[in-house]
Order: structure tokens, then sequence, then C-alpha cells
């Protein structure tokens, strides 16, 4: 990348900020606003290795850059400002997109949260943009008036109120930054393809895990019960129980998860009805069906049908946080359905247990 | 992929619209659209009333009740009675 004439900065102004020692940031460049970051659009192998724990731990709560001004390439005072919001990996993407590329990139405080997640928030708002646009005085950094932002950052943010205030222009791009290099050559106007939120496979594969590994630790605590429930004997705590009654109900209990964290958002488009509690029943129905092969007693086999597809509808439902297309009100219409539902069939689920136990124990 | 049938609260009031296209450019399902000289909602159960079209309508003419369309949050809601918010943005 070539670095700008203007570039040079000491030890001691670098020390000052600490945006300035981040691994991404090159060199800086003295502006009318002094000095200013220089950033790389390469992602290296350490971003990469972020951005994976991102994917799988909460790594990603906490993976923030600091807000204000950032300069890309060599961008004078005609060049377009981009905005986004302060979450490290968004940051990246936006970057390594706009390789070859002078230009400003202006990032909100989003409390290290995504566009599309802190817009609906309101932190990537109307009022933090305004707010930026003021303390950075960006009008004496470029001598038009325009800002590019991301199309989903419109879920919080008012162009024509951000117009009103600041004096500056918003346009939305497209959707995703990867179309932003099509976006700038189509004169400014994205192609209705990348105006649309989609939901592919590899995208799906991609977020189910964020709905399992949550639901580990629940499911830690009720195997536990699960294993001295059904090894308990009145000798004691029976091995045999455990390992054919106990092991078996652990396993089919994970199946359900997976059937409904998994299973559900891999073949979305291809479960029968739009409601994802249904779906999760549908996919919910295999682990009561190996069930048969496992147990021998009605009222486990009966547990069975009736605890894991609502394991298995829970956790698809609550996948709808995920996607890219529920709404509040389709999920409230859901809950309001659904929950007395589970509420009942757990109830339901105690009971049997509870008599299957007594009858195991030879009380009645 | 679409949600529910019919449960979407959006609104557009034509009287009220200046064709500025806004709501057409924000929204990311493609919920609006122009033609013939007017504005016309293409299939509202593809709405998820995220709120980019209120938010940028400078003439107020569309309406939603807008919100996220995740369980966990809206549990969090109907247990509490307050505003809905999950765990899995939170810091």
């Amino acid at each position: 990348m070539n670095t700008n004439n203007n570039s040079c900065c000491s030890a001691e102004d670098k020390s000052n900020f600490s945006k300035y020692s981040e691994s991404y940031v090159l060199t800086t460049k003295l502006t009318p606003l002094g000095f200013i970051p220089v950033i790389s659009s390469k992602i290296n192998f350490r971003d990469k290795l972020e951005h994976f724990k991102c994917r799988v731990s909460s790594f990603r709560n906490n993976y923030k850059i600091e807000p204000g001004l950032y300069a890309l390439g060599t961008p004078d005072e005609s060049s377009e400002v981009f905005v986004t919001a302060n979450y490290k990996y968004t940051f990246d993407v936006l970057r390594k997109e706009l390789n070859n590329f002078n230009c400003w990139i202006l990032v909100l405080e989003t409390g290290g949260i995504n566009v599309w997640c802190a817009a609906g928030k309101g932190t990537f708002g109307t009022e933090e943009l305004v707010e930026k646009i003021k303390e950075t005085q960006l009008e004496r950094l470029v001598s038009h008036k325009r800002l590019i932002l991301p199309q989903l950052g419109a879920v919080g943010i008012s162009a024509y109120e951000v117009e009103n205030q600041s004096g500056f222009k918003v346009i939305y791009g497209p959707v995703k930054a990867e179309d932003i290099k099509s976006f700038i050559k189509n004169n400014y106007e994205a192609f209705e393809n990348a105006r649309r939120v989609k939901f592919p496979i590899w995208e799906r594969i991609k977020v189910a895990p964020l709905e399992l590994v949550p639901a580990l630790k629940k499911f830690f605590y009720l195997s536990i019960v699960f294993l001295i429930f059904f090894g308990l004997r009145k000798e004691g705590i029976m091995f045999k129980d455990i390992y054919y009654i106990g092991l078996p109900m652990i396993l089919l209990t994970f199946s359900a998860l997976v059937s409904g964290a998994i299973l559900v958002p891999v073949l979305l488009p291809f479960l029968p009805f739009r409601s994802f509690a249904l779906k999760g029943c549908v996919t919910g129905l295999i682990a009561p069906l190996i069930s048969l092969f496992c147990f021998s007693n009605f009222l486990l086999i009966l547990f069975c049908w009736i605890f894991l597809p609502a394991v298995s509808s829970f956790t698809a439902l609550l996948f709808t946080g995920t996607t890219t297309y529920t709404s509040p009100s389709g999920v409230t219409k859901e809950l309001k359905i659904g929950l007395p539902i589970y509420i009942a069939g757990i109830v339901v689920c105690i009971l049997i247990l509870i008599i299957y136990k007594l009858s195991v124990l030879g009380v009645i | 992929m679409k949600y529910l049938k019919n449960v979407s609260t959006l609104e557009f009031d034509r009287n009220k619209c200046k064709k500025c296209l806004m709501c057409t450019v924000v929204c990311p399902h493609g919920v609006f659209k122009y033609e013939n000289n007017e504005i016309k909602i293409t299939d509202r159960d593809r709405c998820m009333e995220c709120g980019a079209c209120v938010n940028n309508c400078p003439y107020d003419a569309i309406k939603v009740n807008k919100g996220v369309g995740c369980a966990e949050a809206i549990i969090y809601s109907l247990l509490t009675g307050k505003e809905p918010k999950c765990g899995c943005c939170e810091d």
C-alpha cells in the first residue's frame, strides 16, 4: 500500500492513543483534524484466528475497536466516508472489501456489536452518528456532504434526521460489504440483489452452534438429574439402571437438542410449516422413534414422545433470534400459543416420571 | 423463506407518500416496490418489522410495531413486562 507523504508520526504521538498501536494500523496521516490512523486492508492470521473465536465463544462479547476516524489508502478531502460499527469483526470485513480504495472510515460506538444488532438496539443510531460527525469535526476533513452507510444501519438511522441535524446526506450502501465495489462502480446504486438479506445454507450452518453451545450447560445439569433419578432404587443408586435407562435418556435428549439447534437451521426451507416451534416438533420426532428401540416400559416411551419433541421445538423457537426474517409479532404469536403447551408438557412429563419411579420402586 | 402469515403490523398510507423511494432502498426483504408511479406493498408476510422503512420515511406514511423477532428477548418481555431484551448481543 502506498503511504502518504503527510504520514509521519513519532513514537510519542502514537503512545497517546491506543488505536494507533493496533496491528491493523500501518501509520498515521496528518490532516486538518490532526493525526488520523491509516489502516491496512489486509486480514492477517491473528485476525482470522480471532474471527474463529468469535464464532465459537464469548470472545465476541468484547471484540471491539476504538470509535472515531480512520484512513484507508491515501484519502483526501473529496474521498468517501464509510460509516460502520466498532465490532472488530465488522470493521475487518469492511476494510478487507475496501482494498485498493482511498477512503475515510467513521467508526461509531456500538459497544462492540455488529451493525444490524446495534441498529436494532438503537446504538447504531441517528443520535450516535450525528454526535460522531460533530465530535470528529468531519466537515473540516472532507469538502463534500456524503456518508455511505450499510443498508442494515437503516434500522437505527433516520437518513433525513441525520441530514437535518448535521447537513450530511446518508447514502445507504448494500447489505453486505462484499457488494460495495459493485455499488461504487454502479454509481452508488446497489443492485436489487445486494439490497436483500438472505439466509443461505452455509450461513445457517455457521450460526447454528450459537444455539447449541449455551444449551449445553443446561443439558449437563439435566444429565446429572437423569442419572440420579433413573439409577435410584431402594437399595441405592443402581449402575444397571443408569446404564440401560439413564444413559440412553441422556443421549436421546442430546439428539433432541441437536434436532432443534442444528437440524432445524440447516434444513430450514425444506421443513414443513412456517412456525419454528412446529419445525422443531417435526425434527424432534426422530428421537422418540429411536426411543422405541431403547425402552420397553410404556411410561418411558410415553415420556419420550412428549419430552423430546418439546425440547427440540423450544430449541428451534430460540433460533428465531439468529434468523434474518422473523418478526416480533410472529414470535410473540408462537410464544403465546407455545409456552402454555411447553409448560403443560413438562408438568405431564414430571408426573409420568413420578408414576414410573413409584412403580419401579414397587410402591404402586 | 417466509415467516407466519398475516402477523405483520406494517401499515402504509399512500396519501402521505411522496414517492421518495427510501422505503424501497432500506427494506431488507423488498416489501416495497415502485410500480406504475406508485409505491406498493408486494408481500407483507415478508416484513420482519425491523422498522427501517418507518425511520427513513420523511413523510410519516409508514407505521409498524418495530422490534426484534427473537424468542429469548420476547420471553423476557412476556415474563417481566419490560422491553424485549436478550443476552446474546449484550456485553
